[in-house]
């Protein structure tokens, strides 16, 4: 697993590579966290994600937790059918806007 | 914050990082750093942690409990460091192995922790993770973190209730079920709108805890196709939920996936029951597989002979020992998670009675688990439904030790029921009391206390209860003997399958005359998965092994049977629209408001003149709503007749006061859509002092 961040009018980006699980969930969250500032907007780009497990999802509903505590804002984008399809049936998925292209998340952090 | 001593090993096992650990609560926790391993036993020497990784087949490690780590009969460990997702855990226990004293120790076994939140090894449907194994069942660590934001038990009044009777994978495993994920927990909640429309407001799920589909090594001598324990009455770890059933299991997010479905069905205004099987486990008896109490403490777990064979109570060839204190606390803590953690909101048990006896299998007056469950503060709001018999010869269908909490399956109920329905005489005396909610069993507890029920998994279909006189259980491989004979059953002219059009018209009637009275009868109605769209098990009344169209719900017949579908949407709808059908108290057949008509008054083809003999084959009743506390409808009047004789009967009405008319709400004798009507729409009828019943069936009337 490894995290790219970058910045588009305001908007963070956090481009996903590889498994999140419990052996890369905290290497995730160390990584991204300091970057979260209050009315944090950010995509987390799931396009590239190959794996993700119970504890990946978990990590993502803590990430979600601590954004929105600080009034910022989280969507996903490019989630892959499998791992949409397991994010719909465990719940987690009730928890996010997701949206098919990174493009179209953050369009839709900027309206 | 103070940082805590414990997060620091003191012990260590080759690279394992080890501290003694907490004896509550049992099974494996996480605590700061580790997790938590802690199991009971009264009789083992020693006791050794098994870890495995996922998904391999050999072991990781096998860590023995040093002496000081063992308080009391409880073997305590934090395990520091492990991979959480990614490991498998079971123990071995030493102990003598000496059967006629009841102890069946066996070091070589590898035994499933009584408390796992989790099982591998089942990951999907009849698939074995590690087929090779002979310990193919490991227990997984589960984090129970979900995130419910504002739901919890619905906690609707019991008489509010209409129950949807269910099994996990029956219901959408159907090619026809259309689902993303057949058979799941994720199917079911696919299909949250159909259930919407039927208009339940419950549904009891048939066991969820682990069970073994594969233990089960018949054959269908018919086709020759393998059978399974397909219904799953007999569990392995109660604490967890079937993997086999989620779309998640190969992730082992099982518990996620049922708590998801828990939550979306709360969100929708329909409670989930669990069938909880505690009278038996799946270990069977002397010749049966050791899986998990037999090895950890089989004389704690199980009634045991004074030769340590098995009492069995249950039919299933051991019995569990509810009343041992361990035992009970078990349970208590099972039935705890479930709706501290799950959010379910009422459990039926299986062979309850069982649950009464002592070690020795005697009945208990006042039996220290039902007690226990009865007045537990998280069960405080929860549904408690006894199956009040057992395969024992105990029978207490208005007598389970009730503590003013538990409900019963009416047993009762179903039997006067199809009586009466196929037109035996001698029956319309216990009629009129199963129609008032039983007062006769429940003088105490009231309506609510009946489950009232027509058919469930047990036994025929409703469409087969009126196309065959007798089960065709051969495909089951016992040669027809397994399954009740006693089914009250009638085939409308023809065994089975048949084209007469006359005899198909006979059976739909007769069903909606089921479907209708059920609906109209005071306590809590439970209908049967499949019912609804005239399921056929094409005569077997004991399908718990089958894997196919016979317990598949067909979900084309949603167009084929559309004339039925509608008939139990509406007489559903009807109970909903009435309160005075969900009478909380029992009614006292007088009046008590000057209202000038009894709450319920008994009528037969002349008004306020039933027919109480032997050869009585019709009984008409009226509800008078203005009648009644938290269920008054002023100025409403029910009025249903039944008529179960072959021959059509011209009921004299009932004359209601000044201003007020009968109108229509159903007549099973007209074809659809006439036969029943939406609520408000009901019409007005021409001759408002009379109406002929047609042959077999049922009217009724609602009075405004």
């Amino acid at each position: 697993m490894n995290v790219s961040t970058e910045e588009r009018d305001g908007i963070l980006i956090a481009h996903i590579r590889g498994d999140v699980d419990s052996r890369t969930s905290s290497a995730l969250r160390e990584q991204l966290m300091p970057l979260v500032r209050p009315d944090a907007r950010i995509v987390l780009d799931m396009s590239e994600v190959t794996f993700l497990s119970s504890a990946g999802l978990r990590t993502l509903l803590l990430l979600y937790r601590q954004i929105t505590q600080t009034h910022g804002q989280v969507v996903l984008a490019g989630l892959s059918p499998v791992i949409r399809d397991t994010m719909a049936v465990t719940g987690f998925l009730d928890f996010f806007a997701d949206y098919p292209v990174l493009e179209e998340g953050l369009e839709a952090l900027r309206r | 914050m103070h940082q805590r001593i414990d997060i620091y090993p003191t012990h260590h096992h080759g690279d394992f990082l080890l501290r003694s650990g907490r004896p509550y609560p049992f099974g494996a926790s996480f605590v700061p750093g580790g997790v938590n391993f802690a199991i009971f036993s009264r009789h083992a020497t020693a006791c050794t942690l098994v870890l495995y990784r996922s998904g391999e087949p050999d072991l990781l490690a096998e860590i023995p409990f040093p002496t000081e780590f063992r308080i009391g009969n409880v073997f305590a460990m934090v395990v520091f460091g492990l991979d959480y997702e990614n490991v498998e855990y079971g123990y071995r226990l030493e102990g003598p192995f000496r059967p006629h004293a009841g102890h069946h120790f066996d070091p070589d076994r590898i035994v499933v922790d009584p408390y796992a939140r989790a099982l591998s090894g089942g990951d999907s449907w009849a698939q074995r993770t590690y087929p090779d194994s002979i310990n193919p069942h490991r227990g997984r660590l589960v984090y129970d973190d979900f995130d419910w934001l504002a739901d919890r038990p619905l906690e609707h009044s019991i008489e509010d209730l209409v129950i949807y009777e269910m099994h996990v994978r029956g219901f959408t495993r159907h090619a026809s079920s259309g689902v993303r994920f057949p058979g799941t927990y994720a199917g079911i909640r696919e299909k949250i709108p159909y259930l919407k429309e039927l208009g339940i407001n419950a549904v009891e799920l048939m066991p969820v805890m682990e069970f073994d589909e594969l233990d089960n090594t018949r054959v269908n001598p018919l086709s020759g196709d393998r059978l399974y324990d397909y219904w799953g009455y007999n569990p392995i770890a109660f604490f967890a939920p079937k993997a086999g059933y989620a779309a998640t299991g190969h992730l082992g997010m099982q518990a996620d996936e049922l708590k998801a479905l828990v939550k979306d069905l709360h969100r929708h205004g329909i409670e989930v029951l669990l069938d909880v099987v505690f009278n038996h486990t799946g270990e069977g008896n002397e010749e049966g597989r050791t899986i998990s109490f037999r090895g950890i403490d089989n004389k704690t777990y199980y009634m045991l002979k004074p030769d340590g064979g098995y009492y069995n109570f249950s039919g299933c060839g051991n019995t569990l020992n509810c009343n041992n204190p361990v035992v009970r606390n078990m349970v208590l803590d099972c039935l705890r998670y479930w709706v501290a953690e799950f959010h379910i909101d009422g459990f039926r048990f299986d062979l309850a009675s069982i649950m009464g006896r002592d070690s020795r299998g005697q009945p208990l007056i006042n039996p220290p688990l039902l007690e226990a469950l009865a007045h537990d503060p998280v069960l405080g709001r929860t549904k408690l439904i006894a199956e009040a018999w057992d395969a024992g010869g105990l029978y207490q269908v208005g007598s389970f030790p009730s503590y003013g909490r538990w409900a019963e399956w009416n047993g009762q109920y179903r039997d006067t029921l199809r009586r009466w329905l196929k037109g035996d005489m001698g029956q319309v005396q216990a009629m009129a009391l199963r129609i008032m909610g039983s007062p006769d069993l429940y003088p105490e507890r009231g309506p609510a206390a009946s489950i009232n029920f027509i058919t469930c998994h047990d036994g025929f279909t409703l469409t087969d209860l009126f196309s065959y006189n007798e089960k065709h259980n051969e495909a089951n491989g016992e040669g027809n003997r397994d399954g009740h004979d006693a089914n009250f059953s009638w085939n409308c002219g023809w065994e089975g399958e048949t084209a007469s059009a006359s005899i198909l018209a006979l059976r739909r009637r007769m069903m909606k005359n089921a479907i209708l009275i059920l609906m109209v009868s005071q306590g809590v109605p439970l209908i049967s998965m499949g019912d609804e769209l005239a399921h056929t098990a094409g005569g077997n009344n004991n399908t718990y092994c089958h894997d196919n169209e016979l317990n598949w719900l067909d979900w084309s017949r949603r167009e084929s049977q559309a004339e039925i579908f509608r008939f139990f949407r509406l007489a559903i709808a009807r109970r909903g629209t009435h309160a005075m059908l969900r009478q909380r108290h029992h009614l006292r057949q007088r009046e008590f408001v000057d209202g000038g008509y009894p709450d319920i008054s008994w009528h037969g083809v002349q008004a306020w003149q039933p027919d109480w003999s032997h050869h009585a084959r019709t009984l008409a009743f009226m509800l008078a709503g203005q009648n009644g506390g938290e269920s008054r409808q002023a100025n409403t009047f029910i009025y249903v007749a039944m008529n179960m004789h072959w021959d059509p009967h011209r009921f004299e009405l009932p004359r209601l006061p000044a201003r007020q008319h009968w109108h229509l709400v159903a007549d099973t004798h007209l074809d659809s859509p006439e036969d029943i009507h939406e609520p408000g729409e009901e019409p007005l009828l021409r001759h408002q002092k009379q109406f002929q019943v047609g042959p077999r069936s049922v009217i009724m009337l609602i009075g405004r």
